[in-house]
Order: structure tokens, then C-alpha cells, then sequence
């Protein structure tokens, strides 16, 4: 916890309290505020961006948990949130309630993740990530091939959540329910981080070798990460099935979960505020490209054809100069700017 | 019984492929710890790189082929000095992603220059298959074999006869004993990248006679991983060994997969499968040093 300037705490309470002081409570419920009444002005293209971004920030921030907190790198986020997502859509065609659906999805995804997160023990670093990377694509096989679960390359449709007779069927019903959970994730995460377990978490990340004679099971912590962040991948994949009403096993290869790092990463590590900023970037980053590219289709009438290519590239691109100039991501940049108008004029 | 020995020497000409591009990687891990995902891009900007030369430049093959490893030296070492040296020191998460950010965009600036339909390379060496064995085998299988195995040995002598190449081990070894010794890191860093993108160009090159080429082909970067992981990270050995044993591996378990259990396209996750078990029973591979640490 950074000290702010005239914040002084009498207890440990009081310094891992989420709010340290009223301000921020205020900004935040006027920002939540603002979110809520927002379907009821943007239009429904805007509100689309809401809910997608809404579905990247759950799967962004449970990335963050295993990978910014406790330092495990996966390379197959997304094939957890396929796991998910297939699970919970199954389990509503078979007339289990929406609910009850997702969180199915989650548990299966959190499953899928303890068992492919056991060579954690034994791998680190590099070794993991390809461990991972493996991960993502024998689940990617599945996907294609599991046919009577999966649809195979048909893909499957799923119907409209509905929760208690209420259909989610448009997009500003759909954007109260998957803000709502966003939210209930977010404070799951900020929480957890708070606690024991995510205060081992970390202590695993800065020295796994201390943090073990401090007396941190390893095994059974990374675990739990894996299976929490995992937990949380499939719950987004569940809500991202029940949103777009299709699945198709392309959606969930290996670049959803490169795009997730990258979330992480240009958010900054280890941080909630970071994961929403870095789930915001890169949900808004395609629509951006794709509004430019329309915007300069009178001088250049071919660049609809290279739009794909053009996307990532910008992507591969906007990732190289966050890691070589923002490596501690847009929440660091966040932290500076504040700091820089708390303290104006007289900033030295 | 011919089929599965078609398999098994078709699995070494992919596999001598595989090995020529782990070469790549591993030479990269060596000397600089970083874990390359874009060996794959690379080898795909090679090949595509040579295919511009001959087919719409008409250079003969021979002359397009020495510019395009001349190009590949100068690829190599841009990649190193604007993408990689700024990270030097930071974790490992940066420096794969660095890498990954780099695959994508070397991808997409072959699908700009020559869109995403399949190239075919102008036949170079004769069709008429050789029989080895009994089996009918293109010639061109057999050049790539052969290549694979003189560009192996011409590494392994750099390796260990060279100035340079035991400059590159002591770096591996330990940088700071190496740097008060008098070597350049940097200098070895950029061999080292150099070296990597050569012998990726070198197997573009000849996967494009063989297949002719399209802009997935750098999803060969992933399947070099099975191949470093089962001869270990950092043994110019093991790659060598583990690329031709996944090869095999991959395409006998494909056909095995599609007799015994009716399975497609088996082949593409087989080396995967096979990663996992290494990882769970020997981390460290065939020859890899196995890291011990005390406390």
C-alpha cells in the first residue's frame, strides 16, 4: 500500500480498508452511478461495447489473480473460459436454471484448471508457460472434436439467460446482468487479495523459496489460484456464451488467451484497477482500428481487405511499446497523473 | 506396414524441419534466457522473403536464396536490438509476451505485403521420386534431410571449435563471468539472435519447396516446443534429437489415431500430449541442464 499524503492509519484495519478515504468512496459510487444510467442514453452499438467489456474484465481479472498476483503465467486462459462457457451452455439446455448453469460452468472451468495448474508444482517460469500452452491446445482439440458437447466446428447455439421467467434479450438487460457480476467479481479479487491466501499468493510471486519456509504451502496455494482464477475464467466464458448465443470452438484459441495477457499487461500487473483499464483498451482497441479504417476507405479503398492483418499488427505493435515504455501498465500511469494533480502547482 | 513407414519418413523430413527451427530457439535460449514464440514468424518471413526474391523478382533461386539469408541476418539483429534488449533483466512474462507481440506483427506484415492464399515455390530440384527401401521418396525430402543434418554439424563445430561459438557457451554458462572476461554480451546477444533467424530462414526455405507456403505458416513455432522440451531447453543436441522424434511421433500417432479410434487431425495436438507427460516425468528433458537450487 503506497502511504497518501496526510492519510495516516492508527490500525492494520484501517490501512487495508478498499476505500482509505471518503473521496474515493464518492468518485466510485458517482463512476457506478454514471454506468448504470449509461444504457439508458447510449445506444444499443455502445451499450454492446458495455457488455463485452463487462465479460473481458471478469476474464481479465481472474488472468490477474494467477498470473499478476501469484506469478504463475498461463497460456491457455482462454481455453478455461471455453471450458466454461461450454459447460454452462450445456447445462441450460438441459433445463438447468441460468444461475446454477454459470456457476457449473465455473466449477468445470476451475476443474479444467486444478488439473492442467498440478505440473505447477514441479514447473516454473518458462516451463509453465509452455505447460499451459499445451493446456490450450489439447482443450482447443477437445472443442473441435467433442462433438456431441461441443457441436464440433458447427458450433452450438444457446439460448437468452432468463433468470426466474425475466429473459436477459436485449442488450441493456443483458448489460445489468453482466455489470452486476463484473462488479461481484471485482470485489471478489480486491478481497481476496486482502486476505491470507492473497497475501500468499504474492509472497509466492516475489520468492517462492521464502514465502515456502514462511510456511506457505506451495502446492495447495498455486492450486487454489489456479482454481480460483479458473473459477472465475469460466463463469466470464458462461455469460460470453449466454451473450452472443453461439459458440464455436474458434473463439476460444490461443489468441483469446494471448489477448487476456495482454489485457493484464498494458493494465498492469498484479492490480484490479489495471485489469479493467487493460480489458476497456483492448475490448475498445478492434473498434477503434475498425472505425479509423472505415474513416480513411475514401483514400485508401483497399484497406477493408487488410483489416485483419492491420488489427494485429497494431495489437503485436501496442504490446511491444507497453512492455518496453509502460511496463507497469495504465494503472501505474493512473497512480502518476493523480499524483501529479494532487500535488498542482506545486508539484517538484 | 508401408503406410506407417511412409509416416515414419515423412515424420523425419518434418522432423529434421522441427529440429532446424528448435536449432533456432535453443541457440536463442543459450545465450540470452529468452523464450522465443515468434521462431515460427520467423521462419515464415524467411521463406516468404526468398519467395518474393525468386518467383517475383526472377532471381535464380541460388542467388535469391543467399540475399534472403543476407536479409535474415539483418531481421535477427534489428528483432534483438529494438524489441529485446530494452527487456534484458525483466521477468519472464514481459519477454514472452515481447515475443508473442512480435509474432503478430511479423505476421501481419507478410499478409499486408502478399495477402493469406498459398504460395508455390518454382520446382528447384527434380520430381522424379527416389526409391529408398522400396518406398518412393522426393528428392526434395532427401535435400532436406541432408541440410538439416550439415547445418547441425556446421553448429555443433562452431559450438565447440570456434571463437565466437565458445564465447556464445561461456555467455550461456554465466554472463557476469563471461563479461569480466572480456566478452561482449551484447555482441553475442545479436550473433545469437542472427544465428537463430538464419537457421529458421534455412527451414522456411526448404518447407516452402516442399509444401509451398501460407501465412499460417508460423503456427510451426508452437510445435517447436514438444520438440526443445523433450531434448531439454538448452542442448543443441536435443533439438537436434527432439525435433525428429516428435516429427515421427506426431505423424505415426496421427495415423494410429485414425485407425485404432477414427480420429482427425490427431497430428496437430499428438507432440502436445506428449509435452505434457515429459513435463510431468523429466522437466528437463533428454540432455537439459537440470536446475538445482539451494536455499
Amino acid at each position: 500500500m503506497r502511504g497518501k499524503c496526510g492519510l495516516f492509519f492508527e490500525s492494520y484495519r484501517a490501512e487495508a480498508a478498499v476505500f482509505q478515504s471518503g473521496f474515493q468512496k464518492t468518485c466510485l459510487g458517482l463512476f457506478v452511478a454514471a454506468l448504470l444510467l449509461s444504457p439508458w442514453v447510449l445506444d444499443s452499438y455502445f451499450v454492446s461495447m458495455l457488455n463485452l467489456i463487462c465479460i473481458a474484465v471478469i476474464g481479465a481479472v481472474s488472468l490477474n489473480l494467477l498470473t499478476g498476483v501469484c506469478g504463475q503465467i498461463s497460456l491457455g486462459h482462454g481455453a478455461f473460459l471455453g471450458v466454461g462457457a461450454y459447460a454452462a451452455a450445456q447445462a441450460t439446455m438441459h433445463g438447468v436454471p441460468f444461475l446454477a448453469a454459470l456457476l457449473l460452468g465455473g466449477f468445470a472451468a476451475a476443474l479444467a484448471g486444478m488439473v492442467f495448474g498440478v505440473p505447477s508444482l514441479r514447473l516454473k517460469g518458462i516451463y509453465l508457460a509452455i505447460a499451459t500452452l499445451a493446456a490450450q491446445l489439447i482443450l482447443e482439440y477437445v472443442f473441435l472434436h467433442w462433438e456431441s458437447a461441443t457441436g464440433g466446428s458447427r458450433g452450438l447455439s444457446v439460448d437468452a439467460p432468463n433468470i426466474l421467467g425475466f429473459a436477459f434479450n436485449n442488450e441493456r438487460r443483458m448489460f445489468y446482468l453482466l455489470f452486476s457480476i463484473a462488479a461481484l467479481s471485482l470485489l471478489m479479487v480486491t478481497n481476496v487479495m486482502r486476505t491470507r491466501h492473497g497475501r500468499a499468493f504474492v509472497s509466492i510471486r516475489d520468492f517462492y523459496l521464502s514465502a515456502e519456509i514462511a510456511g506457505v504451502n506451495l502446492f495447495a496455494y498455486k492450486l487454489a489460484a489456479f482454481g480460483l482464477s479458473s473459477f472465475l475464467a469460466g463463469v466470464a466464458g458462461g455469460l460470453w456464451a449466454h451473450y452472443t448465443l453461439f459458440l464455436s470452438a474458434e473463439q476460444f484459441n490461443i489468441g483469446l488467451s494471448i489477448s487476456y495477457l495482454a489485457m493484464i499487461i498494458i493494465g498492469g500487473l498484479g492490480s484490479v484497477t489495471g485489469s479493467v483499464m487493460g480489458a476497456v483498451f483492448m475490448t475498445l482497441l478492434p473498434e477503434v482500428l475498425n472505425g479509423l479504417s472505415g474513416a480513411i476507405s475514401d483514400v485508401l479503398p483497399n484497406i477493408s481487405q487488410h483489416i485483419n492483418a492491420l488489427r494485429e499488427g497494431v495489437f503485436g505493435l501496442v504490446l511491444i511499446l507497453f512492455l518496453i515504455f509502460e511496463p507497469e501498465g495504465l494503472a501505474n500511469r493512473w497512480r502518476l497523473i493523480k499524483a501529479y494533480w494532487k500535488l498542482y502547482p506545486f508539484a517538484h | 506396414m508401408e503406410y506407417y513407414l511412409q509416416l515414419f519418413i515423412n515424420g523425419l523430413v518434418v522432423g529434421s524441419i522441427y529440429s532446424l527451427v528448435a536449432l533456432g530457439f535453443v541457440v536463442i535460449y543459450k545465450a540470452t534466457k529468452v523464450v522465443n514464440f515468434a521462431q515460427g514468424e520467423m521462419v515464415m518471413v524467411g521463406a516468404y522473403v526468398c519467395f518474393g526474391l525468386t518467383v517475383q523478382l526472377h532471381i535464380p533461386f541460388f542467388w535469391a536464396f543467399l540475399m534472403t539469408l543476407a536479409f535474415s541476418v539483418l531481421l535477427g539483429m534489428a528483432i534483438e536490438r529494438l524489441a529485446l534488449r530494452p527487456l534484458i533483466g525483466e521477468a519472464h512474462i514481459c519477454v514472452i509476451m515481447v515475443t508473442i507481440g512480435l509474432s503478430s506483427v511479423l505476421k501481419s506484415v507478410v499478409q499486408l505485403i502478399w495477402g493469406t492464399q498459398i504460395k508455390v515455390y518454382p520446382e528447384v530440384l527434380p520430381t522424379t521420386p527416389i526409391m529408398i527401401a522400396g518406398m518412393p521418396v522426393a528428392p526434395v525430402y532427401i535435400a532436406a534431410f541432408a541440410l538439416s543434418g550439415v547445418l547441425f554439424a556446421v553448429f555443433t563445430a562452431f559450438f565447440k571449435y570456434s571463437r565466437m561459438g565458445i564465447a556464445m557457451r561461456a555467455t550461456a554458462h554465466d554472463q557476469q563471468a563471461a563479461q569480466s572476461m572480456g566478452i561482449g554480451i551484447r555482441g553475442i546477444f545479436a550473433l545469437s539472435w542472427c544465428i537463430a533467424s538464419v537457421v529458421s530462414t534455412v527451414g522456411g526455405v526448404i518447407l516452402g519447396n516442399i509444401n509451398g507456403i501460407n501465412s499460417h505458416l508460423g503456427v510451426l513455432g508452437l510445435k517447436v516446443f514438444p520438440a526443445v522440451i523433450l531434448g531439454g531447453l538448452d542442448s543443441l543436441l536435443g533439438a537436434a534429437l527432439g525435433g525428429l522424434i516428435i516429427g515421427v511421433l506426431e505423424n505415426i500417432c496421427d495415423g494410429l489415431a485414425k485407425d485404432l479410434f477414427d480420429l482427425g487431425g490427431f497430428r496437430e495436438v499428438a507432440a502436445f500430449v506428449v509435452l505434457v507427460a515429459i513435463l510431468m516425468i523429466k522437466p528437463y528433458g533428454l540432455f537439459g541442464t537440470e536446475e538445482i537450487e539451494r536455499v
